[in-house]
């Protein structure tokens, strides 16, 4: 019957496994709430709303200790979240450089890149990751002698510390300016293409965005005033008070994620580009076009077809790998909330089945963009 | 990943195992010849292995009492190192039988992960460690300092609650394990280290140059250490109770490992009693009538296992201070064995 047309045996059979599955999925669940409850282990999800009562280093919303633990567990998933984009995003494009580099006539600039392949992709990213941290940490000086950019940018140990930005009066009308000036600049691309395609007249346009995208902002700001001030970080005690600050968990952390997932992605791409035939590349090239533009133009969108589907892998593999994070106290999901919550409360069902469920759902969300993404590449290749 | 999968292999332990197996822990123990002990994954003076995998500690000599008491060898334990954050979940599995791991006893504790604290075998108390080079002298000058700290303690909420009522500021980096921790300290990513303050004094042991680094007087929360069991085993809450009590009442009575052939010989009625040649005390608690004699001959009395991991006869040169017994000006006490 495998395989075959699903008749009313098939119904049958898959309508009992379905049964099975449940009925097991049930036990587990009943088996765990009275041995739960025989053992006199709090459980539930109750635990959510009371008083986390400790503090998280590197918050992208609001957050004190007095703050609950679903709180945490926001907090936890962004500081996830933003380690994976920042992460996904730079590694994209350090391993479209290094495939390139590899693939290059170039044979120092082939050689480098097989090299960065080799070392990187073939040491342990735990590894990686505590050698950045201690190596970045190790090289840089304490809060009293930091490394000074202008009195403005401070470096040391504690992070990266910057002026930060303050609202002021013109923010309004200089980020309307500014929509004016995308929104036209959109408009007018739509345009020129038209004039392209049906017109065959191929027009100049970038000096008129250029000139609206500032020209259009600048006005504003003349008339209204500057739409923003800077508060500049001041020595204070132990450490720098006022400014943002970039925290040395997050360069390590980023760094290592990226330098190891590009080593992958540096490969997949290497084989999507191989995988398109070396004829289309001649071609191009005989056409009088430029090797960057046949890359860009022709190879490329045909070797993205190859390339997605493994990339995807990469992008789930980073976000998963970020948990690694724990290791050098980056407050991630797994440290603040699979790690301190989870000891505080003690509640390891609850508190491991959501993050594995957060971790599903982020992986799930990936996989269902680069999918979309796919299906409307094969629909402009017109496969 | 490998610490998800490992959290999640021990959460899933309560979800599969049955009920019943966890009732009888001292059959358990005996039908598997060795005592499961669950310890740090190193500390000095409380439960550290060294190079050739012995371990030693104050929270080791607790199970190796406990050994001692039911096999009469020190030796049959089988010792799970454990981070901060899956020592509740081994003990809940069933994967240790006693969790003697440097653990604090609170409320929270004590009723919602289904176990039971044994008693107190170290007061131990909150402080913070910073470099001497600061010229720091109180922990009320910290202002704005940046805190290391170990994940999945009540450490955190006690530095929360701390820079809170005292109005400064902080920033703090949670790790893992304690030995990130306190790398990270010496890097100079932190300027303060803090744990209890025990765990400062072996802590500082492993940094480079101990001498620069000192311990702040405040002590800023009560951390009485003890033993964990799991609920609904009464027989085995007791045994790990009372061997807790005998360590103390020894050296309440004198007894050392040197000297408990002779003390067993003595013809008071208390001596007696403890000794098992009257009576049947150690058969009450599922024991041997020599159950007091083979503790004590295994690790000694509470004050000999405390001079020789964190005491005078140690590295870590801690003084008794709280820890000394009741009628000399501490708080260790025993209820009578009777």
């Amino acid at each position: 019957m495998l395989g075959g047309k699903a008749g009313w045996n098939g119904i049958i059979l898959q309508i009992l496994f379905v049964a099975v599955l449940v009925w097991v999925g049930y036990e587990i669940i009943a088996n765990a709430r009275s041995n739960l409850a025989a053992q006199r282990i709090t459980s539930g999800f109750g635990f959510l709303n009371n008083t986390a009562g400790f503090d998280v280093n590197q918050a992208l919303i609001s957050y004190s200790g007095s703050d609950s633990y679903s709180r945490v567990l926001i907090v936890g998933v962004l500081n996830t979240l933003l380690v994976s984009v920042i992460g996904i995003v730079l590694a994209t494009i350090l391993g479209f450089l290094v495939a390139l580099g590899r693939l290059s006539p170039n044979a120092l600039l082939s050689r480098v890149s097989g090299a960065y392949v080799e070392l990187i992709r073939n040491l342990p990213l735990l590894f990686q990751i505590l050698f950045w941290y201690l190596a970045v940490l190790a090289a840089l000086p304490g809060p009293r002698q930091s490394i000074s950019l202008f009195s403005t940018f401070f470096l040391n140990n504690r992070g990266f510390i910057v002026p930060r930005a303050v609202e002021e009066p013109g923010l309004m009308p200089f980020l309307i300016a500014l929509g004016v000036a995308i929104v036209a600049s959109i408009g007018l691309r739509f345009y020129a293409r038209r004039e392209l395609f049906v017109r065959g007249h191929a027009m100049r346009i970038w000096p008129y965005v250029l000139g609206m995208l500032i020209g259009l902002p600048l006005i504003a700001m003349l008339v209204f005033g500057a739409p923003i001030a800077w508060e500049v970080p001041v020595l204070k005690g132990f450490n720098f008070a006022g400014g943002s600050r970039i925290i040395p968990e997050l360069v390590a952390l980023t760094l290592a994620l990226t330098m190891y997932t590009a080593s992958f992605i540096a490969e997949v791409v290497r084989a999507g580009i191989l995988s398109v035939h070396k004829g289309q590349m001649e071609a191009g090239l005989s056409l009088g076009l430029s090797r960057g533009t046949v890359l860009r133009l022709i190879v490329v969108p045909q070797a993205l077809r190859v390339i997605l589907p493994p990339l995807t892998n990469q992008y789930l593999n980073l976000t998963k790998n970020s948990s690694l994070a724990v290791a050098i106290g980056y407050p991630d999901l797994v440290s603040v909330f699979a790690g301190t919550t989870m000891s505080q409360t003690g509640q390891a069902i609850e508190i491991i089945g959501i993050t594995m469920g957060v971790y599903l759902a982020l992986s799930l969300i990936t996989s269902a963009l680069m999918s979309f993404y796919s299906w409307r590449l094969g629909k402009r290749l017109g496969a | 990943m490998k610490r998800v999968t490992l959290a999640l292999t021990l959460a899933l332990a309560p979800v599969l195992a049955s009920v019943g197996a966890q009732a009888e822990t001292l059959k358990t123990v005996k039908d598997r010849g060795m005592l499961a002990c669950g310890v740090s994954q190193g500390l000095p003076g409380f439960s550290n292995p060294d190079d050739k995998g012995n371990w030693t500690g104050l929270d080791v000599d607790v199970c190796r009492a406990i050994a001692a008491a039911i096999f009469n060898d020190p030796t049959k334990i089988k010792f799970v190192p454990l981070s901060a954050k899956d020592r509740f979940t081994a003990l809940q599995s069933g994967e240790v039988d006693v969790l003697s791991r440097n653990t604090t006893w609170t409320l929270s504790r004590d009723t919602s992960l289904g176990a039971n604290f044994a008693g107190i075998t170290y007061y131990d108390g909150q402080g913070f460690m910073v470099k001497k080079a600061l010229k720091v002298n109180s922990a009320l000058e910290l202002n704005s300092a940046s805190v290391c700290v170990q994940t999945g303690t009540t450490t955190e909420q006690n530095l929360a609650d701390y820079f809170k009522a005292n109005k400064m500021k902080y920033e703090v980096i949670a790790f893992a394990g304690a030995d990130e921790t306190v790398k990270a300290y010496e890097s100079g990513r932190c300027d303060v280290f803090t744990t209890d303050v025990s765990g400062l004094y072996a802590e500082r042991l492993k940094l480079s140059n101990p001498a620069d680094h000192v311990v702040l007087p405040e002590v800023i929360s009560k951390e009485p250490l003890g033993p964990m069991v799991r609920h609904g085993d009464d027989q085995w809450f007791d045994i790990v109770k009372w061997t807790l009590f005998g360590l103390i009442t020894a050296e309440e009575m004198g007894v050392t490992q040197a000297n408990v052939d002779e003390m067993a010989k003595s013809d008071k009625p208390d001596f007696k009693r403890a000794f098992g040649t009257d009576g049947n005390l150690g058969e009450q608690l599922g024991l041997t009538k020599d159950w007091f004699s083979r503790i004590v001959k295994a690790v000694g009395n509470y004050g000999e296992m405390y001079d020789r991991n964190v005491g005078a006869g140690s590295k870590l040169q801690i003084a008794r201070g709280l820890n000394q017994l009741w009628n000399k000006g501490g708080l260790q006490y025993a209820p009578p064995i009777r």
